[in-house]
């Protein structure tokens, strides 16, 4: 199996630039000298034990937590208080970000009209026959199934057409069938030239998607750079590096 | 990162003025009880007067003192304006309380009763509240980011109520006659009961400034001891 | 501008349709302060508390309790799914967020206020005569000043493990000046008395209202801003 390369590393211009991220309040630190470039098309794999600090970079990254130093840009436009910056971010956590009580439709029509689309229910109802739930976009979220909910958030993930793509922990509760619909969904992202980071426990899910890893512990990293080896091995080098 | 050895120097350094303020309050008390004039209409137990001004004066000081390190924490976002600010709501928490176990004493021989809704005491009941409320906050909250900002809105919130409960208490009761309040205004003060007045407010203030020292060296402190890098 | 009112909007729509669906809500809020005044009515000894000196009290207290209970659940349902980060990762204003939240439980209250005036007037014979508008007004300003208060503090309460608790312990002391307010005009209104003698205290929460959006339009982004 071949591992995905993104074209020659000097060929685009890097579209996520997080340089030297700290985040702390007094003596709790969280993160520390963080740094990571991300260019399109590349999938960036972080890797780490509970309590390393992956959710709080993935907040830095996606604008919602400021770092105490350090600097997040997307396609050289610092990430800050002004909402324009974010505009490229998707996000896709564990959590679905919809309304329980609300169909498909609307919990995306209403994603859709926060972004400024003029036509937010196709907008919304196009994005749902893309993930192939346009048949139940009429019923409340609370009905669908737990791989349905997680494609009805992908599918307000990607509304906006973002580049940069924050996955945290995309696989929890998923069945082996919808893991590979949803990895299928982000290669194909990957593929277009979107940059994607993905934070996950299950390495194995996403090591096919994967061009780049890195090792996040208690704040730092152990280990980055291009993903390498077969997965057996990264997995060994990193069991290894946390018991040190 | 504030050093072990710095912390420790600010709560001995605010246990010191502590000290002195307490001597002070006890010559003040001296002052008060001795070399003070009794009050004719009012007797002995207006000298209370003495503890129950000063230290509402000094919790409203507090809640001043919370409400602008708020303003400046949720600005500069420095952990020790919020270290600051939880010390001196911890200040006003206890200064409010004394001013409303002494107001009543004081109430019951003057007034005959153990509370009226005296406007000083009523506004000090408000702010008691609202500390309390803050420090409810803050207990309910563990990470320490959340925590600092959410408590600094609440203390931003809680300084702009105190001039709209002030007023509104304020003309509620002028248009409810409560017991006479015997306020003497500070210019028809007799020289020798303002001097007492000026002094204890001295000394509460100095007891203010030396608890909210200390109170914010232990604050510091604790940080450093959740710090591995810390000197 | 118009994108900080049409977002506004939107969420206040969305809020508003989300509690359209279950209903639940509302109608427990109106259930209760429906309680609340037959309490009152038990609460009292009729020898010495008329119904007509203790109404204004009463209708008060039952708007403003049954509305700080109500405003927990506005952010309660931003928790549920983690919708809130959708919110701000969104590119717009934070404020914006804020104004729709505010607007929809202004909408909420209203509407629990609109339900219980009837049955204020029905369980304690109060003549309303023409003291209606008055009163409605009242009802506008004093509640537009406290659920601004209300909605940032449930903000606020709703990462803690009691918010039933701490939402009221927070807002209560922010009731007082509007509650002073609200039941002087209505005391007054119900006597007759010329609105002259009202007026101040009409300046009064108009001000307050206006101090306190502003605080809380401008604070909320500090708030979510981590």
């Amino acid at each position: 199996m071949t591992v995905p390369r993104p074209a020659s590393p000097s060929a685009s211009p890097p579209l996520l630039e997080a340089a030297s991220l700290e985040r702390r309040f007094g003596a709790f630190r969280a993160l520390r000298g963080v740094s990571l470039t991300v260019r399109p098309g590349e999938c960036h794999m972080v890797v780490g034990p509970n309590g390393a600090g992956k959710t709080t970079l993935l907040r830095l990254l996606a604008g919602l937590a400021r770092p105490t130093a350090g600097s997040v840009r997307l396609s050289g436009a610092i990430l800050g208080r002004d909402g324009e910056s974010r505009r490229g971010i998707g996000l896709l956590s564990h959590q679905s970000h919809l309304y329980d009580d609300l169909t498909s439709v609307e919990n995306l029509s209403f994603a859709a009209r926060l972004y400024g689309s003029p036509d937010p229910v196709r907008r919304a109802r196009r994005a749902l026959d893309a993930v192939g739930l346009g048949g139940r976009a009429d019923e409340p979220v609370r009905r669908l199934s737990r791989g349905m909910v997680q494609r009805v958030a992908i599918a307000r993930s990607l509304l906006h057409q973002p580049i940069l793509l924050l996955l945290d922990e995309p696989f929890t509760g998923l069945d082996p069938a919808a893991s590979a619909q949803v990895a299928a969904l982000f290669a194909a992202e990957r593929n277009a030239g979107r940059a994607l980071v993905l934070v996950t426990h299950e390495v194995h899910e996403a090591w096919e998607l994967a061009t780049h890893a890195h090792v996040l512990v208690r704040g730092v990293w152990t280990s980055s750079g291009l993903r390498e080896g077969t997965l057996e091995t990264f997995l060994a080098r990193y069991r290894e590096g946390l018991h040190e | 990162m504030i050093e072990a050895g710095t912390a420790g120097r600010l709560v001995r350094r605010g246990l010191g003025i502590i000290a002195v303020a307490l001597a002070a309050l006890a010559g003040v008390y001296l002052l008060a009880l001795r070399y003070t004039p009794v009050e004719r209409f009012q007797g002995v137990p207006q000298k209370i007067f003495y503890v129950h001004v000063p230290a509402a004066w000094c919790a409203l000081l507090a809640f001043s003192l919370v409400g602008i390190s708020s303003i400046l924490y949720l600005w500069l976002r420095d952990p020790r304006l919020d270290v600051f600010a939880e010390s001196a709501a911890e200040a006003g928490l206890v200064f409010s309380l004394v001013m409303l176990t002494t107001g009543p004493l004081w109430g019951k021989p003057v007034w005959g009763t153990w509370w009226t809704w005296d406007a000083r005491l009523t506004l000090t009941l408000i702010l008691f509240f609202i500390f309390l409320g803050y420090r409810a906050l803050r207990s309910a909250l563990s990470d320490p980011s959340e925590r600092a900002r959410f408590s600094a809105v609440v203390g931003i919130l809680g300084m702009v109520l105190v001039p709209f409960v002030h007023l509104s208490v304020y003309l509620f009761r002028t248009l409810h006659p409560q017991p006479i309040v015997l306020k003497p205004s500070a210019p028809s003060l007799p020289w020798e009961m303002l001097r007492t007045l000026l002094a204890s407010l001295g000394a509460y203030t100095l007891l203010l400034i030396g608890f909210i020292t200390a109170r914010y060296g232990l604050g510091r402190g604790a940080e450093a001891e959740g710090d591995p890098d810390a000197g | 501008m118009s994108d900080f009112v049409r977002v506004a909007l939107a969420v206040c729509a969305k809020d508003i349709r989300v509690e359209h669906r279950s209903r639940t809500a509302l109608i427990s809020a109106i259930a209760f302060a429906a309680l609340v005044l037959v309490i009152f009515n038990f609460a009292r000894d009729p020898a010495t508390a008329s119904r007509e000196a203790l109404a204004p009290s009463v209708l008060w207290i039952t708007f403003t309790f049954s509305g700080v209970i109500a405003l927990n659940r506005s952010f309660a349902l931003e928790r549920e799914n983690g919708a809130l980060d959708g919110l701000l990762l969104a590119p717009v204003s934070r404020s914006a967020i804020y104004l729709g939240k505010y607007l929809a439980n202004l909408a909420f209250v209203f509407t629990v206020e609109a339900a219980t005036l009837p049955l204020f007037v029905l369980f304690f014979g109060v003549d309303l005569g023409g003291a209606l508008g008055g009163i409605v007004l009242t009802a506008v300003l004093a509640t537009a000043g406290f659920v601004a208060v209300g909605t940032i503090f449930a903000a606020v309460a709703v990462r803690t493990r009691f918010a039933e608790l701490m939402l009221p312990l927070l807002v209560l002391p922010f009731l007082i000046p509007p509650l002073i307010g609200a039941v002087q005009i209505t005391t007054r209104l119900l006597a007759g008395r010329p609105l002259s003698e009202i007026a101040g205290w009409f300046r009064i929460l108009a001000l307050y209202d206006l101090v306190f959006v502003t605080l809380c339009l401008l604070l909320f982004p500090s708030l979510m801003d981590e």
